[in-house]
């Protein structure tokens, strides 16, 4: 099997318009949720998030462009621009046949849906956009990052959930490691900050109306954010062979389904997906050292995630560090396993454990590690990211430094 | 003739437990009645449709909401006092 690496990074969230922003505000434990900027926000019961703020994508793309380009395809296509150049890769045309794009997106092209309902719905208009298909499809940010950079191999859409950023990954890992692409632009990128993307999480009632915060007693819901991640995986030989510089190797992926219930999570399915991904990676429970924790701020992930980690790791659970950096950016729903993935690069590549903001009281059913309010210092070798999503389906991803 | 506050509360729990409105005892709890967590939710809207009322209910911590489901008795209390201060 072959072995696949990291070669380049890019992002953006209410952190920051780029990775190494994003992550200096993971280092910083620095809050990027705040009131909502969007239209008819006053009809909202819940009226923050992790938004992008002063984003305006005329600042990037041209007129032509942003016609094709929904804000998730945009967020999507910053991140892939940022990854490359740092990546340093020149595809040629051999190597464009050799390398694909998997992203992963729950809601794609929703201000594009949001804004055009209005139109037809509110407006009562007779007539919409020509391109509104092509721009709300799930699989535009996909396609946009192949066409930019002719990448002419496997090119989807995973859609999961809260766990499509970490399925398209693994995916993308798993198309290196068999032989059948050499180079992955990979990740997942949401823009669900619109009045209907809010609207419908406020129906489910576990939404926080004050703050996001992960692990403690006080914890009264998840807060949504916005943006995306993309990274360069490599076949290990191929990035050697032209110099790149590696940013951490991936050695490890599960997936497994709950086949339980569709909202409430459940400890054995997470468990079976952080075994798996152990097993996948041959990696020994003691030489994790980080995990980034799914960690929504919900009561019933938050003490279902701890448990399934005390169930694996046995004495190690209090050995090892876990935070969840949602606690920053907000849940980035589709986006969200990218851009914490970043929080596992930075762990591994510059010792510093991004922390678990807003924790302000113990609870005994998360006595784990959560690195509060302040990143800490630590080298770790070994770093695992959950997702857990809605429907039960769960993702994990095994990273080591190099 | 309108039905009163109870009566509604109770044909909407029942709808959701899937029993007749007969079976819906007073003292009943939402777990003796089989409705789980997205059951409550679901519920929950229906009064805030039914009574063009808001519920103070957050599914993170159903006991720390203002919106008391000890038993079915005390959500019709509970939407009874929602109703009067809406003044619908």
């Amino acid at each position: 099997m072959k072995r696949v690496v990291i070669t380049g990074q890019g992002a953006i969230s209410s952190l920051g318009t780029s990775a190494t922003t994003t992550m200096e505000g993971m280092r910083e434990g620095r809050l990027g949720i705040s009131d909502l900027v969007i239209r008819d926000v006053d009809r909202l019961s819940v009226k923050i998030g992790g938004q992008v703020h002063g984003y305006d994508g005329a600042d990037y793309f041209s007129r032509q462009e942003l016609v094709l380009y929904d804000k998730f395809t945009q967020f999507a296509l910053l991140s892939a621009k940022e990854a490359m150049t740092q990546s340093g890769l020149d595809i040629s045309e051999n190597l464009s046949l050799r390398s694909g794009v998997i992203m992963g997106t729950a809601g794609g092209g929703l201000h594009t849906q949001d804004e055009n309902y209005r139109n037809v719905y509110e407006a009562g208009k007779n007539r919409v956009h020509p391109f509104v298909v092509p721009r709300l499809m799930m699989n535009a940010a996909a396609s946009h990052v192949s066409m930019t950079y002719n990448l002419q191999g496997p090119a989807y859409t995973v859609a999961t959930a809260c766990a499509s950023s970490n399925h398209a990954m693994g995916q993308a890992f798993h198309m290196i490691r068999s032989g059948a692409t050499d180079v992955m632009l990979t990740g997942g990128s949401e823009s669900m900050l619109v009045f209907g993307g809010i609207k419908a999480w406020e129906g489910l009632r576990v939404m926080s109306k004050d703050a996001c915060r992960p692990f403690s007693a006080n914890r009264n819901g998840m807060v949504q954010g916005e943006g995306a991640a993309v990274f360069v995986f490599e076949e290990y030989e191929h990035a050697k062979a032209r110099g790149a510089e590696i940013l951490a190797e991936v050695i490890g992926f599960a997936m497994t389904s709950d086949a339980a219930d569709i909202v409430t999570p459940n400890q054995v399915g997470a468990a079976r997906a952080i075994k798996g991904a152990l097993l996948d990676a041959g990696l020994n429970g003691d030489e994790v050292g980080y995990i980034n924790a799914h960690g929504t701020g919900t009561t019933v992930n938050d003490k279902t995630e701890c448990a399934a980690v005390r169930d694996v790791f046995g004495t190690h659970a209090d050995k090892l560090m876990m935070s969840s950096t949602k606690s920053m950016h907000g849940h980035l729903i589709g986006g969200t396993g990218a851009v914490e993935m970043l929080a596992c690069v930075m762990a591994l590549r510059d010792g510093v454990i991004a922390p678990t903001i807003g924790y302000e009281q113990p609870d005994p059913a998360c006595d784990l590690d959560v690195v509060p309010n302040i990143a800490r210092d630590a080298k770790v070798n070994v770093a695992l990211s959950n997702a857990f999503a809605f429907g039960g389906l769960n993702a994990v991803i095994a990273l080591r430094s190099i | 003739m309108t039905q009163s506050v109870q009566d509604q509360v109770i044909a909407i729990i029942a709808e959701q437990a899937v029993m007749d409105v007969s079976e819906v005892k007073l003292d009943a709890t939402l777990e003796g009645l089989g409705i789980d967590s997205l059951g409550l939710v679901e519920a929950v809207f229906a009064i805030e449709e039914t009574f063009d009322v808001q519920v103070p209910f957050n599914a993170n911590d159903p006991a720390d909401s203002q919106f008391d489901i000890t038993n079915v008795q005390s959500m019709i209390k509970a939407v009874e006092g929602l109703v009067a201060a809406a003044g619908n």
